[in-house]
Order: structure tokens, then C-alpha cells, then sequence
């Protein structure tokens, strides 16, 4: 009797008989071994880098006394303020157009991916195209756009949409399959219309979180337009820049760019963290 | 719910929609954009893509370049990736509330965080290749700068969330500050810390081949290439192994997140 009941037995033990302090479950392997790949994959990364060119030194000095020159002493030499101004409304205008398209088109697509308001193969192959859409780089859209539609806004535009619905897609059907199973019960019960369920249900509970996405999107949307404009050309501050650091060699000009990013992007993110703790 | 805030509701949110349909009409008239002929381009590129857009056997000579190119870019994701959360376990621990040494490093850290972040990756880019030329390194130094921020950000979250009452339990015992991190901090706060690591590298990898088209490396740069000397069918190759591998790397991510979560 006595002896069934000795602990030894219900105590992990290592080869050496000590306690095994650590229980060997999966998660905690899983974990070893993901951070074991992280830091194989790390150095092997550096044995692949090509290095043509570089002389880490002379790199490192140069880039401190460009980061200088760029942030102390930021000015403009080949465009005006007016313009400045001007560039900076079309990379927000970009951003605006693509998120609020994007949100309107994803709301819809989201209603179809949903699985608590649409049929499973629907859901499913929405999600399917959706992911697709999201594995392809923004800047590579936007080129195929700018091929296919012409230059212009427009490719811009409908290159990033692909990328914010594919996004917005995603966040809005989990938000609407958190949606409490009874109320929908309770709805289809007295025999309300499909629409009527979207309008009366969905759209009040899960407006606020629907509104945090698009507004993050927003601000990712902002600095992915002063990509594009940089990347494939579609105009704005990004293309500005692109100029500016590829072609005059104007640090000045850079330095004055990126504070005008910088400052939209920051205003942003105040913006949206006050709109967060008002109405969430 | 009486009448009178059933109205006030109904009206802001007839406000509201005016508003945003205001700003998206000036941002159409300062962009140039025309919704009819956005719409109506819709269609035609789709068509386009599909008959241009097409593998051929010509292309798939390429593939051993391509493939090399694009090893190169996911190696620099994750290189850039996981060095930057080294950085960032530092400057979380330093940033947050329950773990902060003091205030001056803690609003140092954020700060650090919150520029890095706040400035697009395409700036960072463009600054380093006027010093650093076109190689690997500019293009993994551009995606390290913008990951610290990111990651900053949600390494301070992930530990304000996971431990406050351990930090205070295990001072209250005695404990030194080194182990009050490793032992409660760190280990409480290490599967979502992974998570947002997997994260990144996700992103990283659609960055890098926008990095790549400015810093002229990796699979970006090839992409540019074939693009720029319209041969279509290379262009789509190369889009094809882009989604495979972010799709691949999604998976296994993914897998690992319901694991350890």
C-alpha cells in the first residue's frame, strides 16, 4: 500500500535523477525547435548575402553623415511647398480612394466568406482566392495593373484595392463569425430575410471593429502609396522621394520628404489610437 | 433606447457617411482618378493577365535563376527578421511598464520604436543604397530598421499583457531583476513574441520584393528586369514563386501558431 502510493513515480525525472523542472509537452518543443530554425536560417542568410561592392566601414560613416545632413538640415530645392503639399494629398488620396473602395467591396466579400452567413463552398473559395490575392506583393499588382490599364491612378488605385479587399476580407469575416450564434438563431427563427439579418445583426455589432480594421488599413495603405510612388511610379511624395534620393542626389530634399512622411504617418496613428479609445 | 438617442444615432451616422463620401470624392479629383474608367479597366486587365500572364516551356529555363533570386529574398526576411527581434526583446523590455528600468529608457525605446516604424521602408531603402550600393545588405538593413519598430511595438504589448502579476509576485519573493525576466517575463511572454515573429517574416517577404525593385536585389530586382524588357511570361513565373513560397511559409507558420498558442 505504502509503496504504490510513492511519489517517485509521478514525478518527471531526468537520466541523471534529477526533477525535471521543465515538462517536455509539444508546444514547448515546437517552440525549441522554431527558434533553433530561426537562428540556422540567420546563418546561413549571411553566408548567402551577396556582398558586391560593399565596404562596410566607409558604408557605415557615409550613412551616419547622410542620416546627419537629411534630418538637420532638411530643405527643398526642386519643388515648392505648395507642391509639397500637393504630393502629399495625392499619396493620401491614393490611400483614401484604395481603403474606402476596398472596405465597401470587402464588407460584401466578407458577408460570403463568413461561415455562420454563407454556404461552406462559398466561404471557402472566396478565402482560397482571397489568400492567393494576399500572397502577391502589393507593388506587383500595381505593375501588372499599370501594364494591363494603362499608367495613371487607376492602376495604383486598383492594384492596392486587390491587396486591402484580400486583407480587409479576412478581418471582417472573423469579426462577423464572432457574432453571438443566437441572435442569428433568434432572426432566422422569425423568419427575417437574409438582408434583414445583415442589416439588423451584423452591421451594429460589428460596426466598431470593422471601422478599426479599415482605419488601420488606412494607415498601411498610406505608407504602401508612398511605396508605390517610389516602386512603380504612380506619383505622390513616394515618387518625389524616389527622385529626390535616385536621381538629384538632394539628401536635403530626402530629409525633408521623410519628415513630411513622417509627421502624416505619426498624426495618423495619434488619430487612430484617440478614435480606438473613444469608441471602442 | 428612447426615440430622441435613436435619431441622434441615426444622424451621426448620416454625418459620417457624408463625410467619407466627401473625402473620397476629392481624393478622386486630386488623384485624377475616374471611377468609370477604373471600373471598366477592371474587366480588360483581368482579360489581360489571363492571356499574357501564362508560364510557357520557354520560361522554365529560367527557373534555376529565379529560383536563386528568390532564396536570396527569404533568407534576407528572415535574417532581417530575426535579428531585428533580438533588438527588439531589449528594447521591449526596456519599453514596458512592467519590466522598465526607468523612465528615461522607457520613452527612449518607444520613441526608437515609434520613428523607425513610422518612417515607410521604401525611405529607408532609398537612404541606404546612397551609401550602402546595391547588395544584400542594403536590403536587409532597410527591412531590420522597419521590423525593430513593428516588433517593439508588439513585444511591449505581448509583456504588459503576460506579466504584471508574476513581475510583482517575484519581486515581492526577492528575486534580481535578470531573473525576474528570464525566469517569469520572457517565458510567459514567448509564444505570442514568436507569433508576431511569423508575422513578420510574412511581410517581410512581400516588402523585400518591394525593396528589392529600389535596391536592385533579390527577386524584386529580377521581377524588374523581366518587366522592364516585357517578357510577360517571365514576369508571371516570378509571381508564381512568390505566392508559392509566402503561401508555403503561411502554412507552416500558421501550423506552429496553433501549436504553441
Amino acid at each position: 500500500m505504502v509503496q504504490g502510493l510513492s511519489t517517485t513515480s509521478h514525478i518527471k525525472r531526468t537520466k541523471r535523477g534529477r526533477i525535471a523542472i521543465k515538462s517536455g509537452s509539444k508546444a514547448e518543443r515546437v517552440i525549441q525547435w522554431t527558434i533553433l530554425l530561426f537562428i540556422v536560417s540567420t546563418v546561413m542568410a549571411f553566408m548567402f548575402f551577396d556582398y558586391t561592392g560593399l565596404d562596410i566601414i566607409s558604408a557605415i560613416t557615409e550613412t551616419a553623415y547622410n542620416i546627419k545632413v537629411m534630418f538637420l538640415e532638411p530643405s527643398l530645392s526642386h519643388f515648392t511647398w505648395a507642391e509639397a503639399f500637393y504630393q502629399v494629398g495625392v499619396t493620401l488620396g491614393l490611400a483614401v480612394l484604395s481603403t474606402v473602395l476596398g472596405a465597401v467591396i470587402a464588407f460584401f466579400l466578407a458577408l460570403l466568406a463568413a461561415t455562420n452567413l454563407s454556404k461552406e463552398w462559398v466561404s471557402k473559395s472566396v478565402r482560397i482566392t482571397v489568400a492567393f490575392i494576399r500572397a502577391v506583393p502589393t507593388v506587383l499588382w500595381v505593375l501588372i495593373f499599370a501594364i494591363a490599364a494603362g499608367l495613371g491612378s487607376e492602376a495604383a488605385v486598383l492594384g492596392m484595392l486587390f491587396h486591402s479587399v484580400a486583407y480587409l476580407v479576412k478581418a471582417f469575416s472573423e469579426a462577423i463569425e464572432e457574432i453571438d450564434a443566437g441572435v442569428l438563431e433568434s432572426l432566422r427563427a422569425t423568419g427575417s430575410s437574409w438582408w434583414h439579418i445583415v442589416i439588423h445583426a451584423v452591421l451594429p455589432s460589428t460596426f466598431t471593429y470593422l471601422l478599426s480594421w479599415t482605419f488601420l488599413r488606412f494607415e498601411i495603405n498610406f505608407s504602401v502609396a508612398v511605396a508605390m510612388g517610389a516602386a512603380a511610379g504612380a506619383g505622390g511624395i513616394g515618387f518625389e522621394l524616389f527622385m529626390a534620393s535616385g536621381f538629384y542626389f538632394d539628401l536635403r530634399e530626402v530629409g525633408f520628404i521623410t519628415y513630411a512622411i513622417l509627421i502624416i504617418a505619426i498624426m495618423l496613428e495619434v488619430l487612430s489610437t484617440r478614435l480606438k479609445n473613444r469608441y471602442l | 433606447m428612447n426615440e430622441k438617442l435613436m435619431h441622434r444615432r441615426k444622424w451621426n451616422i448620416t454625418v459620417f457617411l457624408f463625410i467619407i463620401i466627401v473625402v473620397t470624392y476629392l481624393s478622386a479629383a486630386i488623384t485624377n482618378f475616374d471611377f468609370i474608367h477604373g471600373i471598366t479597366a477592371f474587366p480588360e486587365a483581368i482579360g489581360w493577365i489571363f492571356s499574357n500572364l501564362v508560364i510557357t516551356h520557354g520560361t522554365i529555363e529560367k527557373l534555376p535563376t529565379i529560383l536563386e533570386k528568390l532564396n536570396e529574398t527569404i533568407f534576407m526576411s528572415i535574417a532581417a527578421t530575426t535579428t531585428a527581434a533580438v533588438v527588439s526583446l531589449f528594447l521591449g523590455i526596456m519599453g514596458s511598464r512592467a519590466t522598465k528600468i526607468n523612465s528615461f529608457l522607457s520613452v527612449l525605446a518607444r520613441f526608437v520604436a515609434s520613428t523607425s516604424r513610422n518612417i515607410p521602408v521604401v525611405a529607408w531603402a532609398l537612404i541606404l543604397l546612397l551609401s550602402f550600393g546595391q547588395n544584400s545588405i542594403t536590403g536587409y538593413l532597410a527591412l531590420f530598421v522597419g521590423t525593430v519598430g513593428f516588433l517593439t511595438r508588439a513585444f511591449i504589448e505581448s509583456i504588459d499583457e503576460a506579466s504584471q502579476s508574476a513581475v510583482e509576485a517575484l519581486t515581492a519573493t526577492g528575486a534580481t531583476y535578470a531573473h525576474i525576466v528570464n525566469k517569469a517575463v520572457i517565458p510567459q511572454s514567448l509564444p505570442q513574441m514568436i507569433s508576431w515573429i511569423l508575422f513578420m517574416i510574412e511581410t517581410n517577404i512581400r516588402s523585400a520584393t518591394l525593396v528589392g525593385i529600389l535596391t536592385g536585389t533579390g527577386i524584386g530586382y529580377i521581377f524588374d528586369l523581366y518587366y522592364k524588357t516585357m517578357n510577360y511570361n517571365a514576369v508571371a513565373l516570378v509571381t508564381f514563386s512568390v505566392v508559392i513560397s509566402v503561401i508555403i511559409i503561411e502554412l507552416i507558420s500558421n501550423y506552429i501558431r496553433k501549436v504553441i498558442l
